[in-house]
């Protein structure tokens, strides 16, 4: 099966326009769709199937940064492995713990809650430019394969303050 | 069906080969069948009642089945054979069943799909489904002329595997081939989005006799994308008729009433209450009579407040799932016979700070919907008519792992098709067979969620513990309904699957059902398999024959002399009688041309981005 990026007639690199990620998205499974093949022999509804199934595959994986750039790394031969490979720097664990804390400590309160969540946003965007300098530019994988560690790391974070917030 | 068809995959050819086909609103109150015709969707009038069915189903003592207002019309006196409201039995055990269905039918629990035992014998939920759709399927053969090519079947976004399985097997029972199983809110936004010709976000509150849907879609330049999907596959318009008639028993004695006919009365009220501020209730008692209640609109509306308020949990989780704030919907559309009581509006309006759509009648929409989706799929697309429907999977999709546990491996709202692989390995020297169990839902114990199925792999080679490497991948269709497939990694050998469904019937159940249903038409099965086979076959051949010349390109000489030989081969088989030897030959050619599709599709995918840039030329 074909590659995510050549699926959409995409240059495969980090860097991507989501509205051209988007409007290639719908022209391929305009084309692909199971819809289109209902009337057709059971073959071709398989084939259609399969196909729909690697764009929406495709489509989701490209259009988060953070699994895009699983996947460029994968690409190029670097699994991240998240749970056997735990080696972060230092100065990140301690940040991690003091994150931790801080979520306990915001815990029922929405005004602190919220802040921590714009804080980790604004974190997670720097982490995707970095990403994207170590990916597009400097050829970096396995500084590039410790930002999405990081990344992962934040996100799961992010969703525990997603779900506190929500109670 | 001499002429060969040279158009692309979706077009209709000519106008006079319009293909039949329906869409099917199978509700749990009334179900209801539609079609396309002259370009303009429409609902079939029934010859008893109108375009509207009562989904009730009557077993007589001698085998007689009647379905319909008949049959309601009985209802009250002879509730245990006359059965209504089946749709919330679909793809449920005995366990799930609410306790107001369990006093009012004689149900069996078979620890799979519940049995109702009626004067006729037992009968499955699917059974009885199949009985509406025959009927709704013989109304539109007689008003259409003649048989149908399929028909999209509408269900709660809500259902789960099983409930969407339970209603394609009564498709297949009642002869009907199913296009798509397309999801009630989906449908209506079809029938209003294309009305409306809008682009923006769209909410869709589907209240029905027994199912809440919510859904969150996005609709621009002719994408109809689901972006959530929510709801409560047991609550509907029934549970009001239910508060209301347990407040009418309670009021009368509960010793005294006739617990048949109040449920009758309560609905009977509910509606009167939906267009007048009161009304007096007669509710029939135990030893005959009647006592007579006056209820006003008020007191049922405050009866029912915490229903209402109930289904408004739904909308939110979906708007969170979808990340939507209610600002951001530009319209709601309201779905259902039960969005008709006031209250139920002005909580959904209330909640959205807009006023909701109501200008299609809130029972015919899904049927219309899916009559325009039917006319889509079966071919009749026109030029220009061109549009796209991305739905999802409404809920995650996980395997059963060590202490209980669920490991999620498909989230819910993901867009379908949708498939994911998972690599399992034997745990013992020799090990051929291994189980998996798949369930649905969201929760983290394998007890909190819903069992789907047991999918036991058989034929794994035999090799020392920890060796196989067997890719399992659990694909989930167009239908929402998921299969699996297994593969040992380092062999390539396929692994056998068999399924076994927690709440479902297996294939042998449906295929003896369909032989006796075959036996009492006095209908022979073999000559109806063959008959299939040998249309497809056709359709296959004609199909190849077009790609040949279309894209002949794409083929070396070796390739076109191996699917012309298929060809001849098939076109042999066709010629006789063995249905079996036709299906395999219709499968080797499908096999000779696999490659070939693919390599189409990839071009019809290249042709369609290089039009992007052409299309973005200004004019």
């Amino acid at each position: 099966m074909q590659d995510y990026f050549s699926l959409f007639g995409l240059p495969e690199r980090y860097a991507l326009d989501s509205g051209q990620l988007e409007a290639a998205y719908r022209k391929v499974q305009a084309q692909v769709h199971p819809d289109r093949f209902a009337h057709r022999p059971e073959g071709e509804r398989r084939v259609a199937m399969q196909w729909a199934t690697l764009a929406n595959e495709a489509y989701r994986a490209l259009r988060n940064p953070l699994t895009r750039g699983r996947y460029l790394l994968s690409r190029r031969g670097t699994e991240i492995d998240a749970e056997r490979n735990t080696a972060m720097s230092p100065a990140f664990l301690m940040q991690q713990m003091e994150w931790r804390e801080a979520v306990e400590d915001a815990q029922g309160d929405a005004v602190a809650l919220a802040d921590l969540l714009d804080r980790m946003q604004e974190e997670e965007q720097a982490m995707f430019q970095q990403l994207g300098r170590q990916l597009d530019v400097s050829d970096d994988s396995a500084g590039a394969a410790e930002t999405v560690r990081r990344l992962m790391f934040i996100e799961r974070l992010r969703s525990e303050i997603e779900d506190a917030m929500a109670v | 069906m001499a002429l060969l068809q040279l158009s692309e995959p979706g077009e209709t050819p000519e106008p006079h080969q319009h293909r039949r086909a329906v869409g099917i609103d199978l509700g749990t109150t009334n179900s209801l069948v539609a079609t396309v015709r002259h370009s303009l969707p429409e609902c079939l009038v029934g010859d008893e009642c109108g375009i509207l069915l009562p989904s009730v189903v009557r077993y007589l003592s001698g085998g007689e089945v009647i379905v319909g207002s008949r049959a309601a019309a009985e209802q009250a006196a002879d509730s245990r054979n006359t059965i209504a409201s089946v749709k919330r039995l679909m793809g449920r055990g005995l366990a799930d069943t609410e306790p107001a269905l369990r006093a009012r039918y004689d149900l069996v629990d078979t620890g799979g799909m519940v049995r109702i035992n009626t004067v006729a014998g037992q009968v499955t939920p699917v059974e009885v489904s199949a009985e509406i759709l025959r009927v709704l399927r013989e109304r539109a053969e007689a008003s259409l002329g003649g048989d149908l090519v399929g028909a999209v079947i509408t269900v709660p976004a809500y259902f789960d595997d099983a409930q969407r399985q339970a209603t394609k097997d009564a498709a297949r029972l009642a002869g009907i081939n199913v296009l798509r199983l397309l999801n009630e809110p989906t449908a209506a936004a079809i029938a209003y989005g294309l009305d409306n010709a809008a682009e923006g976000v769209y909410a869709v509150y589907d209240l029905g006799g027994g199912t809440l849907d919510c859904s969150i879609l996005k609709l621009s330049r002719g994408v109809f994308e689901v972006m959530a999907t929510s709801g409560d596959s047991a609550l509907g318009g029934d549970d009001f008729d239910q508060a209301l008639a347990d407040w009418l028993a309670h009021e009368v004695g509960e010793g005294d009433v006739a617990s048949r006919g109040i449920m009758v009365e309560a609905r009977r009220v509910k509606e009167v209450l939906t267009r007048e501020s009161e009304t007096v209730a007669r509710v029939p008692l135990a030893g005959g009579g009647v006592r007579e209640l006056p209820v006003s609109a008020a007191f049922f509306q405050a009866l029912t407040r915490s229903l209402v308020e109930r289904t408004l949990n739904p909308i939110r989780k979906a708007l969170r799932d979808a990340s939507v704030k209610t600002d951001d919907v530009q319209a709601v559309v309201m779905v259902g016979g039960a969005t008709r009581m006031p209250h139920v509006r002005a909580a959904v309006e209330e909640f959205f700070k807009r006023e909701p759509f109501t200008d299609i009648d809130p029972d015919k929409v899904v049927a219309i919907g899916a009559a325009i989706q039917a006319n889509i799929l079966a071919g009749n697309r026109r030029a220009g008519e061109d549009w796209l429907l991305l739905d999802v999977t409404p809920l995650s999709l996980g395997l059963e792992t060590m202490g209980g546990l669920v490991e999620k491996i498909i989230p819910r709202n993901s867009t379908i098709p949708t498939a994911k692989a998972q690599e399992f390995t034997t745990y013992r020297d020799g090990q051929t067979a291994m189980a998996i169990h798949v369930v649905q839902g969201e929760r983290e114990l394998v007890s909190d969620c819903r069992s789907l199925a047991r999918f036991e792999l058989r034929d794994i080679p035999p090799l020392v513990a920890g060796a196989a490497r067997i890719r399992v991948t659990f694909q989930v269709d167009a239908d929402g309904l998921l299969s699996v497939s297994a593969r040992e990694q380092s062999t390539g050998i396929e692994a056998g699957v068999t399924v076994k469904p927690s709440y479902g019937l297996s294939d042998d159940e449906v295929t003896a059902m369909l032989k006796a249903g075959f036996e009492h038409a006095g209908e022979d099965m073999h000559a109806r398999a063959l008959r299939e086979q040998q249309v497809e076959a056709e359709r296959l051949i004609e199909a190849t024959h077009v790609a040949m010349r279309e894209d002949a390109d794409l083929l070396d000489a070796n390739e076109k002399t191996a699917i012309e030989s298929s060809i001849a081969a098939l076109q042999a088989l066709a010629a006789g009688n063995d249905a079996q030897a036709v299906k395999a030959g219709v499968e080797a050619l499908s096999q000779a041309t696999a490659d070939f599709a693919a390599r189409r599709m990839d071009k019809a995918i290249r042709q369609a981005l290089a039009g992007n840039r052409i299309d973005n030329l200004p004019v």
